[in-house]
């Protein structure tokens, strides 16, 4: 028994690393950022990040963390181990929503005041390029051959898709109003656009050249909820292009769209103002941000159900998820 | 003739290959500036840009959204003194204007409109008169501005969702102040709240801002509210800027105050911070070194709408940007959570109203509860049966 009770422990301890991941979530209103463990869902420290905190992402190697820091005009760059500043980027004013290279640069950034798209090389800390797109730049999205990257501006109501070797928009394509996210499938044969107040899910297709053309728009409903209160927001498509997670705002639901036949199969309820989401490595969770209600909520992949929620800071925005 | 002010924004246009050909939108701001008196507090003096700074902000969005669709937008802001309008609008006429932004007052909006005829769009950007969407609408002019009739409904509902349905209504003594009275009692009965009482506050054409005005107020403003009969909140009705303000904390029962003053029907505020408002604030506040005001918020939607119409039709032509304007298709988002879309029976646009204490949004009508079977914003103004309109049937 007792030697029995020695080996169950010794693999618990095995295992736990491969399955434990950090992750980080901003806290928009408490200039923080939470992070949590995502064996235990608990949360294991909370750190100051700026003025405004936002957009958030990781580098490949899982070391830097890269967070939007809104009302201080800059990236600020922090360790993943200890949680200290290194240092900042230059990102332009008011940096919200950005995107990594998978190569761990550049960072590709939306500046919502000043209607630019601002490419920033992580390892010179160098502005590369600064490129005039539509009227509230938000979304930001990067195919993955690397080959557009795609901005959404929100008063513009367009996806701008950028060439990343020159750094120039090469097609336009209008969607519904208020475009807040964009997101590729793993083929990059398709492009995820919402639309807040329009209410919809642009579905654009991507040819083989990267010529865009708008597929079909998804909408959204509920009995019990008003249609005004059915806004997408976040995206994620997993990995094997079946699924994709659209965080539905005020309506406190995520709405999981089957890729294949581009319909809305289920709703998960979570917590309040649902925003943005990310997987853990192996997709078997999805972590959303609640910002109403100043929580995360787990969602079962495979299931698609919400299995925990967890308080975290003041109006948490984004989240990212280290790899393994 | 005397222009306060022209300006003149020219678009460059460049095409993205393979786009739509080039369109180029020509849009006025024509402004009427009538004499005003200096109001009770400093906050509202009147800028000498009002709306033509909203105006700016929205060409400059539309030149920004146009260059991807070869686009251009050009902007001509006109101010005239009230005797001067007539002809200084029919100088746009001939010179083939046909999108013209229009704040001015009901009578001077309903002849300039006659005066435009079927050739030319009017957007109202300020006037709120009621009978306006009713019996006194006009097929070439539609209302981007809330009608009293909206803007009390707003009210109206924030107070039955309190359960405060007894109110003591004081109003003022001109024109507009009996005309937004009168709209508080359609809200009343529309939702079920009781007018308990009403007084009127004459215009006495008193000094209203004098180093011993606050002494009187203080002394006087108590007795003329004493002995009302049994009320939840008052309400104060007094477009004029006459007593309003001195309303708040002065009364002699103590109730809270909406309408004129307290809590305020408002298109927008500066203060508003929901639904992406704030970067919308900061892009005024950079361009034009001030806080933003309703007028500024409606002139800049006006020219959205335009803008919006443009982006989606590929064209400059009157008739193609009204049709698809009122049409299901149109929608705009404006920074209040849903899209503002237009009203087919009367040109009314229909949005959200911020209900606002001069810091924050306290609440937005409509209330949560206010159900339609079109949408819960037409609870707020003049639905189609209650419409007399039929210049756009």
């Amino acid at each position: 028994m007792h030697h029995l009770f020695l080996t169950t422990a010794l693999v618990a301890a095995l295992a736990t690393p491969a399955f434990a991941n950090k992750v980080f979530v901003t806290n928009e209103k408490g200039n923080t950022v939470s992070v949590l463990d995502s064996d235990t869902w608990e949360v294991i420290k909370e750190f100051e990040a700026g003025h405004r905190p936002r957009g958030i992402t990781i580098s490949p190697d899982g070391k830097l963390l890269y967070v939007a820091a809104s009302d201080d005009d800059q990236v600020k760059v922090f360790d993943t181990d200890t949680y200290e500043e290194l240092y900042s980027l230059p990102s332009g004013p008011d940096p919200e929503q950005f995107v990594l290279n998978p190569t761990g640069s550049p960072l590709y950034i939306a500046n919502e005041d000043d209607n630019l798209v601002t490419v920033t090389d992580t390892d010179s800390h160098m502005v590369l390029a600064e490129i005039p797109v539509g009227v509230e730049p938000e979304g930001m999205a990067l195919s993955p051959d690397t080959k557009w990257v795609v901005n959404t501006s929100e008063t513009t109501n367009m996806a701008h898709f950028i060439s990343t070797d020159d750094y120039k928009i090469k097609h336009n394509v209008l969607v519904d109003q208020r475009p807040r996210y964009a997101r590729f499938t793993d083929d990059g044969t398709l492009l995820f656009v919402t639309s807040e107040i329009g209410g919809t899910v642009s579905v654009i297709g991507i040819a083989e050249d990267g010529t865009p053309t708008l597929k079909t728009k998804i909408g959204f409903g509920l009995p019990g909820v008003l249609p005004e209160w059915l806004q997408p927001v976040g995206v994620r498509v997993t990995t094997d292009d079946k699924w994709a997670f659209v965080a539905l705002g005020p309506a406190n639901r995520v709405a999981v769209i089957d890729v294949e036949k581009l319909e809305v199969v289920k709703y998960i309820l979570v917590g309040q103002r649902v925003w943005q989401m990310a997987f853990t490595p192996d997709e078997k969770y999805l972590i959303t941000t609640n910002g109403n209600s100043n929580d995360v909520t787990v969602i079962d992949v495979a299931d698609q159900t919400a299995i925990k929620s967890i308080q975290v800071g003041q109006q948490p925005w984004g989240v990212v998820v280290a790899p393994d | 003739m005397k222009f306060l002010r022209i300006m003149l924004i020219f678009g460059v246009s460049f095409l993205v290959a393979g786009q739509a050909l080039a369109v180029d939108v020509r849009a006025v701001v024509f402004r009427i500036d009538y004499p005003t008196l200096a109001p009770i507090s400093r906050f509202d003096l009147l800028p000498e840009d009002v709306g033509f700074a909203g105006a700016q902000l929205a060409q400059e969005d539309n030149m920004t959204t146009g260059q991807f669709l070869g686009h251009s937008y050009t902007l001509k802001t006109v101010g005239v003194a009230p005797q001067e309008a007539d002809a200084a609008f029919d100088a746009l006429l001939a010179e083939g204007e046909t999108l013209i932004i229009v704040m001015a007052n009901a009578p001077d909006l309903l002849r300039l409109s006659d005066r435009a005829g079927n050739g030319v769009l009017l957007l109202n950007a300020t006037a709120r008169d009621t009978t306006l969407r009713d019996d006194q609408c006009r097929a070439n002019t539609l209302h981007v501005a809330p009608s009293r009739a909206m803007l009390t409904d707003a009210v109206a509902q924030f107070a039955m969702w309190k359960r405060w349905p007894r109110w003591f209504m004081i109003h003022g003594s001109n024109p507009a102040d009996q005309l937004l009275a009168a709209s508080y009692r359609t809200s009343a009965s529309k939702f079920g709240a009781k007018i308990v009482e009403e007084r009127e506050f004459a215009d006495t054409g008193g000094s209203r801002r004098t180093d011993t005005g606050h002494v009187l107020v203080q002394k006087q403003i108590p007795v003329f509210a004493q002995d009302a009969k049994d009320h939840d909140i008052v309400i104060a009705a007094d477009e004029s800027d006459v007593f309003a303000p001195y309303l708040p904390f002065h009364l002699w029962t103590p109730r809270p105050t909406m309408g004129s003053a307290g809590l305020r029907p408002v298109s927008f505020h500066p203060a508003h911070e929901a639904w992406g408002a704030t970067q919308f604030q900061r892009r005024f506040e950079a361009l034009t070194g001030r806080y933003l005001r309703e007028e500024d918020y409606q002139v800049w939607l006006s020219l959205r709408v335009i803008g919006e119409a443009v982006t989606r039709t590929g064209s400059n032509d009157v008739a193609t940007l009204r049709g698809y304007i009122l049409s299901d298709a149109f929608e705009l988002a404006a920074f209040k959570g849903v899209a503002v879309t237009f009203r087919n029976w009367n040109g009314q646009m229909r949005q959200p109203i911020l209900l606002y204490d001069g810091r924050i949004t306290v609440s937005v009508s409509p209330q949560d509860g206010y159900l339609h079977q079109r949408s819960p914003l037409d609870t707020l103004g003049l639905d189609d049966p209650e419409s007399a309109c039929t210049a756009f049937d």
